[in-house]
């Protein structure tokens, strides 16, 4: 008789509660840091003109393999936003279930109302830190970008739970060797073959200098009409270098 | 039809002499005297309409739903308590998403009116609850195409073509046999539904209502959602013409 009050008011109550219990908690008894398994690599965004652009390429490596050559990173979350995400792409896709079941909540109170990219970013933040202070973290790095009602934003989490909101923002290696491209050649009104082009020249550096980037990219636009992914595409590269002729000369038998 | 269950009555887990739980009778009351809820089943979808009968004037039109989506293809007409219906779509809301989040596809509609009936019948079987006071119509489209399903406070549910709920069923109930729904499509349904809630609307005895219409259907891209407002003026348009046509006679 007991065990069916507590059935009865488990149902009831907890609905909800229990899809947020199963999202901020580690699932079993002992809490530790993960080793990521299945790894993106980085993550590009920028604003422009009229919305923002996101570019990642397809690599799942598994260690130093690149195992997976098709794993798409960036996916539509409601209808404002974009999130594009590096790391562990297993947590990657818990993170989209539970992004999904956020938004059809959102979609069935039917009021007119839709989360937006400041509101999904609020929300991956809070679950990205309180996984971190339990010890067993969403290995992620993720990139939001979106425009609701004319404003445009791009923000990132970490999967220890730090936020950032920029006009331009990367993950990963992408810090260290797309943002100075950045930096410099960044500006407000960039039209979308000038982002595409600035895109485009940071992933090619990536290409070159980061063992975990694939040559098949993938770049995401979205603006206040609406969003598109592109279909995938490689990237032209130039190996023709004075130094990489005859590697052998002067050290024979080497390769 | 009413019969005094002297004795009885007074609790859900007995049973009268001949065979009856009082209890749930008078649940099914509750259902009986709230506005009217119909469902019907078209060639392509699902239409339910309901009679939002309004309390007063101080209330928002729009507010007060009275159909909610369950999942992305399907969605509930609740009436009777509006309390007690909120938590019957709380379960159903929460039902459906399990499903998903195990089996990795939409529940299936039969699936989904088993669990609710099953829910609503559990709390018929104890003593320290009560039974549901309200009924639920249910349509949904899942691969096996549209379906609709009725849920009663005993916990009862059968698979309808179209069927009724609330003050003015057994009118809507005539309404619908006329209909030939086989060959109907959810465009013209909503018509047809808005002309049978307008015409089993009480002038005199209830004060005005509200027309509240959503759909499941090929249109709709087979997701539940409020009819648009465009279409649900002409329905209006049409069932007020309608009435007026007959009240000439």
């Amino acid at each position: 008789m007991g065990n069916v009050i507590t059935l009865m008011e488990e149902s009831v109550l907890s609905t909800h509660k229990a899809e947020m219990d199963t999202l901020l908690t580690s699932k079993g008894d002992s809490q530790r840091t993960q080793y990521p398994y299945v790894t993106g690599t980085s993550v590009i965004g920028i604003k422009y003109k009229d919305g923002i652009l996101m570019a990642a390429d397809m690599g799942g490596s598994y260690g130093s393999t690149i195992r997976y050559k098709s794993v798409e990173r960036i996916k539509q979350v409601g209808k404002h936003s974009l999130i594009g995400a590096s790391g562990e792409i297993s947590d990657f896709q818990e993170i989209l279930k539970y992004l999904d079941e956020l938004i059809l909540h959102d979609n069935m109170w039917d009021d007119g109302n839709s989360l937006g990219p400041k509101e999904v970013h609020n929300y991956l933040t809070r679950v990205m830190y309180n996984r971190r202070n339990k010890f067993d973290p969403l290995w992620n790095s993720l990139v939001i970008g979106g425009v609701k009602n004319g404003h445009k934003y791009l923000g990132s989490v970490s999967m220890i739970g730090v936020n950032f909101e920029d006009d331009h923002i990367a993950t990963g290696f992408g810090n260290h060797l797309a943002r100075p491209i950045l930096r410099e050649e960044w500006r407000e009104d960039l039209s979308f073959e000038e982002g595409v082009k600035i895109l485009e020249k940071c992933m090619r550096n990536l290409l070159y200098r980061d063992r975990s980037a694939v040559n098949k990219i993938q770049i995401a636009k979205i603006t206040e009409e609406g969003l598109t992914v592109s279909q995938p595409y490689s990237l032209k590269t130039f190996w023709n270098f004075a130094a990489f002729q005859n590697p052998t000369v002067g050290a024979e038998g080497s390769w | 039809m009413s019969s005094i269950g002297t004795g009885y009555d007074l609790s859900v887990t007995t049973f009268s002499p001949d065979g009856r739980v009082f209890q749930i009778e008078y649940a099914a009351k509750a259902v009986d005297n709230s506005g009217t809820v119909v469902g019907i089943k078209c060639k392509d979808g699902i239409v339910i309409g309901v009679e939002k009968l309004i309390a007063s004037k101080m209330m928002l039109p729009g507010s007060n739903r009275r159909i909610h989506s369950v999942h992305r293809h399907s969605g509930m007409g609740v009436a009777g308590l509006a309390a007690d219906g909120r938590q019957i779509v709380a379960r159903a809301k929460s039902e459906a998403h399990n499903y998903e989040s195990t089996y990795g596809e939409p529940i299936p509609i039969k699936e989904l009116a088993e669990r609710v009936a099953s829910y609503v019948h559990l709390c018929t079987l104890y003593w320290w609850l009560r039974p549901f006071g309200s009924g639920v119509i249910l349509g949904g489209y899942d691969r096996d195409g549209p379906q609709l399903y009725m849920v009663e406070p005993s916990g009862v549910s059968y698979r309808y073509f179209g069927a009724a709920i609330g003050k003015g069923r057994q009118a809507a109930k005539t309404e619908i046999e006329k209909l030939k729904l086989s060959d109907m499509t959810c465009r013209q349904g909503v018509i047809e539904v808005a002309k049978i809630i307008y015409g089993v609307h009480d002038e005199a005895k209830d004060k005005t209502f509200e027309l509240e219409m959503s759909w499941v259907c090929d249109e709709s891209n087979r997701q539940h959602q409020k009819v648009p407002e465009a279409l649900l003026e002409e329905a209006k348009a049409a069932a007020k013409a309608a009435l007026e046509e007959m009240d000439a006679d």
